[in-house]
């Protein structure tokens, strides 16, 4: 508790400072500002020795006169404040609650503060950056999704829970799952295997895979949030255990990969704590469709969107290992993505019966 | 009214021709010119200027076209002795052969079968043709007698017949000898300025008479005349009636009475029109010569409205217009001729001395050089030999010879053309802009836009506005705002004519923003009130790119924005695309002087547009920023406990001076304060562009 408070205690003074800068501006006639990492490519790295994507120093400035920033830089106070609020009120909240906290709309015009939560969401993580805050110091967490089973206990908030317990419903990954929070119990876990979508998680834990595999069975929907991403990373650096990711075979499931693998540009401050580099690549891969027998029919044309995602990728520096172009080279190519479920062809449990125990066997993954 | 409308109609068919004489548009051509030849012959008649009669009628026909006028004439009269001339040789006619054979015209017919070239060619039309030709000489006359004009206009309405109106025109003039009223008001073609190489109104219209004439032939009604030559003289009130057989006036009643004025003349025409169709012709002709008279005080008493009062603009009567000589680059063959058969000069030499401008003994002896024609040659070869004119007329274009002298024009100028407007602006009554016909629907629609959206702005804004010290070029006209700019071009030669471009300008961000501009056309301060499409003016509009002057600007069209634009062109001969004098031709020289006169105010123009436009931008961000400043305060507030009310007044005033400070706020004349509702309108005018 007691840590808590001192972490409390920081992450206010720095909101303080911020303001206090800006208040200094004001009685000094100078343009009120800000100064915020840059959250973009442009300021992004590839560690190649860490394997990470790291922040760099660029910075932003957020000045108040200032057409094109004066909203953003009342919505950054804005949120500065709520924050300081919960803090001072011990009060944790989702980002979606916070967008609803803040939201009104200002003066007599009809223009809100926030007019949506994707307006909100970015102002929250330019916070982040500014003030060198986890966004869990700032008393916040995001939307929940992703949900884990496997032979494992573990305490979350003081309550032991059994993940070899939870039905077909599976345990809520919380966005907070720092060892504060999250502890983790006995195992017997060999691998995490971690799945891209709701859907094959289900199939997964039907067949009860995760028991026959001895593998905690995890899934973001979709991109994985951090509480998600947070997990695995402890999972692997604290319990030794290798990460298996399973994601359709087009642009977005090589970038969720990629992503837990490195990290993302816009979480670049976070990779330290979220990247996994060793992570496995286990499908679907191009070649899995011919190598196991999977129908032409059940492939996808790939559109203008994603072609140019691939195009992009190729440019990243974490996409220049050779086997990845190929990857990439060869959808590009032949012109066709799969889904996961395209497997479900070969049968409905072929995917969980043959095709990951065969892949796991024959080490058929990329790294 | 419809009744009556058809009844008008039914009385004028009788005045039509016969199916006979009715001719095509192209004998109609030429029909006019038979007019003039008409006007010249009888001026011949009755006139000592029988010599520059020739001059001024030639030059606009010339010689070798008079013979198929000629020719028309004689079709158009109906007396057969005419018919044996019609093989002579073109250039053999002369004007005194004109003469003889013309009069046999007889006038009424003449003119009932020319009433569509002579104004009057339908009831709605007849008004502002008969008020234009009163106005027109009390304007005319006033400035010759260097007299500051004061006009009452009217129109009463006839008790019994509502499809009968009387025109009456009353002017502080000199007044007309008692001995003149009976040819001036009785018969056809007598005038005093027909004659002269002189910047008038006079020549654009077809005299007095025919207004009176138009009266009796529809009214049976004589024309009234009340005028009174100074505070000595008794006045007269004269009945004149025109014999249309002989075209001699009859005066039917005559007596001395009261005349309000010291001076001056009143002229009654009562005539068979339309005056709900008319009135709008007629209103716009007021309003514009006013526009370009800013000399003039007019009252318009109309039926069944107030009266509308145009106080004068400017003390100061426009510059006397000198007569001149015709300058000889602009002479053709055929007028050369006859000026030389006219001409009382002994040698040629000599005849171009006299008879043109700009001619010394030197400049004769060259043109005669350079027309390699012998010294000896006679002046009556010229006038007889169309080789030996043709020469001459070679050898004048060939010699040097110093442009001819601009006294000759009076330009309303610089100052009189901003007066002008401001003075129209503030009474104009806010009719459809400019058009051809009424083709109502855009028009009226754009009318009650204009109702709503500036009454509300107006009142709004005036009360704080009026105070406001205008921005330079800018006027406060009844609440709005305008910025006005005007160019007088310096005079330019065309053929041996000299002439004068001038443009004046009124730009209103308070006027309607998506409506083509309104275009006023004056020549020799007539307005221009038809043809449009058809004239030079309109041409040197379109054609000048309106874009680089901030105005949105149809492919091909007139400029799109909240302007008016007035353009004069004063000139010893308005070159006219036809009879009508509605539009004026499309001469190069004319065109590029239009444009250049356009492009100076409208550089100006730019300039103003432009730093309003920066100004309106500086309030759009001036008013983001107050947008957010309320919300910046209590955050810092709540975070650091600083003071909310002082951070709001010092980020205010940062933000008023981030963005033009006062400045901006006197731009858009708007009172210095954060009130966002009239933010909106300076939005709304940024929408625009
Ligand atoms: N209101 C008037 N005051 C003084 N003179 C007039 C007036 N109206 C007409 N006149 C004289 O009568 C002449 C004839 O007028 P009009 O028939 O209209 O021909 P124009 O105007 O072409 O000369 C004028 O030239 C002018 O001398
Ligand atoms: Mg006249």
């Amino acid at each position: 508790m007691t840590r808590r408070d001192a972490t409390a205690k920081k992450t206010l003074a720095k909101i303080e400072a911020l303001a206090k800068a800006v208040v200094r501006d004001i009685q000094k006639k100078q343009n009120p500002r800000i100064e915020i990492p840059l959250r973009t490519l442009s300021n992004i790295t590839y560690n190649a020795r860490k394997k990470i994507i790291e922040m760099g120093k660029e910075t932003q400035e957020r000045s108040f006169f200032n057409v094109s920033q004066a909203r953003k830089f009342m919505q950054t106070f804005l949120v500065a404040s709520a924050c300081k609020e919960l803090i001072e009120t011990g009060k944790t909240t989702s980002i979606r609650d916070l967008y609803y906290m803040t939201k009104h709309t200002l003066g007599n015009s009809k223009v809100n503060t926030f007019e949506e939560q994707d307006e909100s969401d970015p102002i929250i993580e330019d916070l982040e950056v500014t003030l060198d805050a986890l966004r869990e110091e700032l008393h916040l967490f995001a939307n929940r999704k992703g949900l884990m089973v496997g032979p494992m206990t573990i305490v979350d908030s003081g309550d032991t829970i059994d993940l070899r317990r939870q039905g077909s419903g599976g345990w809520g990954v919380p966005s907070i799952v720092e060892p504060n929070v999250i502890k983790f119990g006995k195992h017997e876990a060999r691998y995490v295997l971690l799945v891209e979508k709701e859907a094959v998680w289900s199939r997964f834990n039907e067949d009860k895979f995760w028991k026959k595999e001895k593998c905690m069975l995890i899934h973001g929907g979709g991109q994985p949030p951090r509480g998600v991403r947070r997990l695995v990373h402890r999972m692997h650096y604290e319990l030794g255990l290798p990460v298996y990711v399973l994601v359709d075979n087009d642009p977005w499931g090589f970038y969720i990969y990629s992503v837990v693998k490195q990290g993302s540009i816009n979480l670049a401050y976070e990779s330290m704590r979220m990247a996994v580099p060793r992570a496995r690549f286990i499908g679907i891969s191009s070649r899995d469709a011919e190598r196991y027998g999977i129908p032409e029919e059940t492939s996808i044309r790939l559109d203008e969107g994603d072609h140019r995602r691939i195009r992009q990728m190729l440019e990243y520096p974490w996409f220049q290992d050779k086997k990845w172009r190929r990857e990439l080279e060869t959808m590009a190519k032949s012109n066709r993505k799969y889904e996961i479920e395209a497997l479900s062809r070969r049968g409905i449990s072929f995917i969980t019966e043959e095709y990951l125990p065969r892949k796991l066997a024959e080490k058929d993954w990329l790294e | 009214m419809a009744k009556a409308r058809r009844k008008a109609g039914e009385q004028l068919e009788l005045l039509k021709p016969g199916p006979k004489a009715r001719k095509s548009s192209s004998s109609q051509k030429t029909t006019r010119k038979t007019r003039e030849a008409v006007k010249e012959s009888a001026a011949r008649s009755s006139s000592s200027r029988a010599k520059k009669a020739a001059v001024k009628s030639s030059k606009k026909s010339a010689a070798p076209r008079a013979a198929p006028a000629a020719t028309a004439a004689r079709k158009a009269s109906a007396s057969p002795a005419t018919t044996r001339r019609t093989s002579a040789p073109a250039s053999r006619a002369t004007a005194e052969e004109l003469a003889q054979r013309q009069r046999e015209i007889s006038v009424s017919e003449f003119f009932s079968k020319n009433r569509h070239l002579l104004g009057f060619d339908s009831p709605s039309k007849a008004l502002l043709t008969a008020v234009k030709e009163a106005v027109d000489n009390s304007l005319d006359a006033c400035e010759e007698a260097r007299i500051l004009p004061e006009i009452v206009v009217e129109v009463r309405a006839v008790e019994g017949a509502p499809d009968r109106w009387v025109i009456s025109v009353e002017d502080n003039g000199p007044g007309i000898l008692k001995t003149q009223v009976p040819k001036i008001f009785g018969k056809l073609l007598y005038g005093s300025k027909f004659h002269r190489l002189k910047q008038s109104r006079g020549q654009q219209g077809i005299g007095i008479s025919a207004a009176a004439m138009y009266g009796q032939l529809t009214t049976g009604k004589p024309v009234v005349v009340w005028t009174r030559t100074g505070k000595a003289r008794k006045a007269h009130r004269m009945e004149i009636r025109i014999d249309t057989r002989t075209n001699s006036p009859v005066v039917v009643s005559e007596e001395e009475v009261e005349f309000p004025r010291d001076h001056g003349t009143r002229v009654e025409i009562e005539m068979q029109a339309d005056y709900s169709r008319g009135q709008r012709h007629l209103l716009r002709y007021v309003e514009q010569t006013v526009l370009a008279n800013p000399h003039l005080a007019l009252t318009f008493c109309r039926p069944n409205a107030e009266p509308l009062v145009f106080p004068r603009a400017s003390e100061e009567p426009p510059k006397e217009a000198a007569e001149i000589k015709p300058h000889p680059y602009g002479v053709e063959v055929g007028t050369l001729m006859l000026m030389a058969k006219e001409s009382k000069a002994r040698s040629v030499a000599g005849f171009l001395q006299t008879e043109f401008s700009r001619v010394s003994a030197q400049v004769a002896d060259e043109i005669l050089r350079n027309a390699k024609l012998p010294k000896s040659v006679r002046l009556k070869d010229v006038a007889e030999d169309r080789e030996v004119a043709e020469k001459l007329r070679q050898g004048i274009l060939a010699t040097k010879i110093m442009a001819p002298p601009m006294n000759c024009l009076s330009p309303i100028g610089d100052e009189l053309i901003r007066k002008g407007l401001i003075s129209f602006l503030n009474v104009v009554e806010e009719e459809e802009p400019e058009e051809e016909e009424p083709s109502g629907r855009s028009s009226r629609r754009a009318k009650a836009k204009e109702k709503t959206a500036e009454d509300k702005q107006a009142e709004m804004e005036k009360a704080a506005a009026d105070s406001m010290p205008p921005e330079e070029g800018e006027e406060q006209i009844k609440g709005k705002r305008f910025f006005i700019v005007s160019t007088t071009r310096p005079p330019k030669v065309y053929r041996g004519n000299p002439f004068q471009v001038e443009v004046g300008l009124a730009y209103s961000p308070d006027w309607p923003q998506d409506q083509p501009i309104r275009l006023y056309r004056f020549a020799n301060r007539v307005p221009l009130l038809f043809q449009r499409g058809a004239c030079a003016i309109t041409e040197a509009v379109v054609r000048t790119d309106w874009k680089n002057y901030e105005l949105a600007q149809p492919k091909g069209a007139l400029p799109v924005g909240p302007m008016a634009l007035l353009v004069h062109i004063a000139s010893v001969w308005v070159p006219f695309t036809s009879e009508s004098k509605e539009a004026i031709a499309h001469y190069p020289e004319l065109l590029s002087e239009i444009r250049l006169a356009l492009q100076e105010c409208g550089r100006k123009l730019a300039a103003y547009i432009r730093k309003r436009k920066a100004a309106v931008h500086e309030l759009r961000r001036r008013s983001t920023f107050e947008l957010y400043i309320d919300e910046v305060a209590r955050s810092l507030h709540e975070i650091v406990g600083a003071d909310e009310e002082k951070l709001r007044g010092r980020l205010l005033e940062m933000a008023r001076l981030a963005t033009g400070g006062d400045r901006t706020d006197e731009i858009l004349d708007r009172v210095a304060s954060r009130r966002r509702d009239e933010f909106e309108g300076a939005e709304a005018e940024e929408e625009y562009r």
